[in-house]
């Protein structure tokens, strides 16, 4: 069918095109996946340990990241985090940066999976049973010591459902970064498809490259499962 | 306060976050293709005639540029807020614009084309009642199209060139408006062979006298620059041998 | 901060509500529709049928809906030109128009999440409760409307309020495909005014407005539902 030998020609000619997207997309994934759970473990943190206005704004944060849409969320963070930069490095006297492309994706989409990481880290956390933690204090652990060594390694299993989850997303979110003009996947997509004139063919090629980052995740996530649940007693009893 | 800037400028720097602003020019454009100005090839580089005429006019400032590819419906806002310095994407000069940004010197002109398919009657603008019309966003000729028919015709705008293109071969769309020298590749394909041009439209006010480079209105240095780049790729006839290649025609439009 | 551009443009935005609106309603009310056989059979079998179901939500909920859109709208569009008759036939207002591919679309898309959330839903109805509707006499029907689709839905209700917001908050999409919600209005305030950031933070707050009514909603149906956690 001309369908498919259309496609694999289009794929041909574009190879480098649609390889330089996917490398994008999956570098845009991935920083801004880390920075997201960076920023969700302090949020965690500052949400069951923080006082009254640390309380209050984070639950302001995730409020808003939660309740309006990605896309006016990224134009937002896009311009006004560029500035906010600028500004502070201004107010200190030093130049303004570039932020790169990529970079700028990390920081858009890492501040959004941010507010999601808050509320899944947060509920793991308080899942652990509290005589674990008790245990560290009792032991004469200093807070920050008990958080490393207990909390964290106990709640990365609970957690881990849900921050399988928001990988998944945090990679589809990427495509959204094409609207505001990142050459990421989606957008370099938009683009083999313009000229080429194959549209079918090219979204095509780019559903396949999607669904085969989403089945090794799957993958790599079922693996780090066994691993962090190891010695945990399973449902079939083995 | 030497060792909280240090830190904050290596913290920055250290995430790989980006570098101490260069004197690199950015030149932004569109994200998508728009050719036969400029559009990203199969392996990767961006190519066109005004890719070429932007690198004449950065060597001939002696500058490094950059392209930056923005969406089009964000690009005077990445302008104004300083991710790029020069807006080098086929953007006409208008005294709308004018209100937020500056232009340099037009370097070329283009005239506003509707095209619609052969067997479709479209002799005037009241033959345009009732029809579908494809626009690009944040687009002069969406604006003409909001002015004067926005009434009569049901009006789609697109995220880009390409785009309403391809829905005007499809059928969504029964006339796009667009420039008319953008339109000639699409004519020219096997897709575009049952199109053809109805009628062009002239409106200063909305369309402006030619295409510049957008430019922050405090940049007069640049400004200066760019004009004087301008003047001088004209004159020395590198202009006219990157148009040849392009262009059968004057594309700069006379004085 | 400059908001002169808020009468000039407010019935626009009214507009774009309404389109909103509808296609929220509408792709959350197919896509569930669609999401009920689509979990079940995962459960009931035939195990051939429920494996197409499986692939069906891991396709769709493994790429992006943004790509789903695209594929849809401008995919099938590259076929019109090969059927020129199709311009003829009555169901050509509703292939031109975009409204109708993006219910489409987020409907499928909806569908897959919802339906895979459905399919451990109604895994989790404790077995016996069926077999007592059988043993009543119940129609296979019966059973599925009377009891096994309420069960399954009072234990996954907070989880399918999450799915209604994230479909809510997907709707911006659609402009992608000339579809203008209240997004594409805030677009078309962007390209004529050259404002930053109040059309923005304009459409965020009524986003953020809808969002906290469907949350409320959603929290009343929970509360109408019965449960074995209440006191």
């Amino acid at each position: 069918m001309a369908f498919i030998s259309n496609t694999i020609q289009l794929f041909y000619e574009w190879g480098p095109n649609f390889l330089r997207g996917t490398m994008a997309t999956l570098q845009i994934a991935l920083g801004s996946y880390l920075l997201g759970i960076f920023i969700g473990t302090c949020g965690a943190v500052g949400k069951i340990y923080g006082g009254r206005s640390l309380r209050f704004s984070l639950k302001i944060y995730t409020t808003v990241i939660r309740g309006v849409p990605e896309l006016v969320l990224i134009l937002l963070i896009y311009y006004a985090g560029s500035s906010l930069i600028n500004l502070a490095l201004e107010g200190v006297g030093l130049n303004p940066i570039n932020i790169n492309g990529v970079a700028a994706g990390v920081i858009v989409i890492g501040v959004v999976q941010g507010a999601y990481q808050t509320e899944v880290i947060r509920g793991a956390l308080v899942a652990i049973p509290k005589h674990e933690t008790d245990a560290g204090i009792a032991f004469g652990m200093s807070r920050f010591k008990v958080f490393r060594r207990i909390s964290f390694p106990a709640m990365l299993p609970l957690a881990l459902p849900g921050m399988a989850n928001l990988w998944m997303i945090c990679t589809k979110e990427t495509a959204l970064l094409a609207v505001v003009g990142f050459e990421e996947l989606a957008l370099v997509t938009k683009q083999a498809a313009g000229k080429s004139r194959m549209f079918l063919e090219a979204f095509t090629i780019a559903m396949v490259i999607y669904l085969c980052i989403t089945l090794a995740s799957n993958v790599v996530f079922k693996l780090i499962e066994k691993r962090t649940t190891r010695g945990h007693p399973k449902l079939d009893g083995s | 306060m030497n060792i909280l800037k240090s830190l904050i400028a290596s913290a920055v720097v250290a995430t790989g976050l980006g570098t101490v602003a260069s004197a690199e020019i950015k030149l932004g454009l569109d994200s998508s293709n728009y050719e036969p100005f400029y559009s990203r090839s199969a392996s990767g580089e961006w190519t066109g005639w005004e890719i070429e005429i932007g690198e004449a006019i950065c060597a001939a400032m002696n500058e490094e540029c950059t392209w930056v590819p923005i969406a089009w419906d964000g690009i005077i806002p990445a302008l104004t807020s300083k991710k790029i310095d020069l807006i080098f994407g086929s953007m006409s000069i208008t005294d709308e614009r004018k209100k937020t940004i500056d232009f340099s010197d037009k370097y070329y002109f283009t005239a506003s084309a509707l095209v619609a398919a052969k067997n479709v009657k479209i002799e005037s603008e009241a033959d345009l009642a009732g029809k579908n019309i494809g626009v690009q966003v944040s687009s002069t000729h969406g604006n003409y199209v909001n002015v004067h028919f926005a009434d009569i015709s049901n009006i789609k705008v697109y995220q880009d060139f390409n785009e309403h293109n391809f829905d005007l071969v499809a059928g969504r769309v029964d006339a796009v408006l667009a420039d008319s020298l953008a339109l000639s590749p699409f004519l020219a394909s096997a897709d575009g062979a049952g199109f053809e041009v109805k009628m062009t439209f002239k409106d200063d006010a909305i369309f402006g006298i030619g295409v510049g480079a957008g430019i922050r209105k405090e940049d007069t240095e640049l400004l200066a620059k760019v004009n004087a780049a301008i003047a001088q790729i004209r004159a020395d006839g590198t202009y006219d041998e990157i148009s040849a290649k392009y262009f059968d025609f004057d594309i700069y439009g006379g004085e | 901060m400059v908001w002169d551009w808020l009468p000039t443009y407010a019935s626009r935005f009214v507009d774009g509500f309404w389109v909103t609106i509808q296609l929220f309603s509408m792709s959350l009310f197919f896509g569930f529709m669609l999401a009920i056989p689509i979990g079940l059979v995962q459960v009931t079998g035939p195990k051939w049928l429920g494996l197409i179901a499986r692939g069906y939500c891991t396709l769709f909920r493994g790429t992006p809906l943004l790509i789903q859109l695209w594929l849809l709208y401008y995919g099938l569009g590259s076929i019109f030109p090969h059927f020129p008759a199709l311009r003829e036939s009555m169901f050509w207002p509703i292939l031109v128009a975009a409204f109708p591919y993006a219910v489409v679309a987020f409907t499928l898309s909806v569908a897959a999440y919802e339906g895979h959330v459905m399919a451990g839903a109604f895994r989790s109805v404790p077995k016996n409760e069926l077999e007592a509707g059988r043993a009543f006499g119940m129609s296979r029907f019966s059973l599925l409307r009377r009891i096994w689709l309420p069960r399954a839905l009072q234990n996954v209700l907070p989880t399918l309020a999450g799915e209604a917001v994230l479909t809510l908050k997907s709707v911006p999409l659609a402009s992608t495909i000339t579809v203008f919600g209240v997004y594409g209005v805030g677009t078309l305030v962007r390209q004529d005014t050259f404002l930053v950031y109040e059309p923005l933070l304009f459409v965020a707050f009524i986003y953020l407005c809808l969002t906290g009514i469907l949350v409320y909603l959603f929290g009343w149906l929970e509360r109408r539902v019965p449960s074995e956690s209440m006191k």
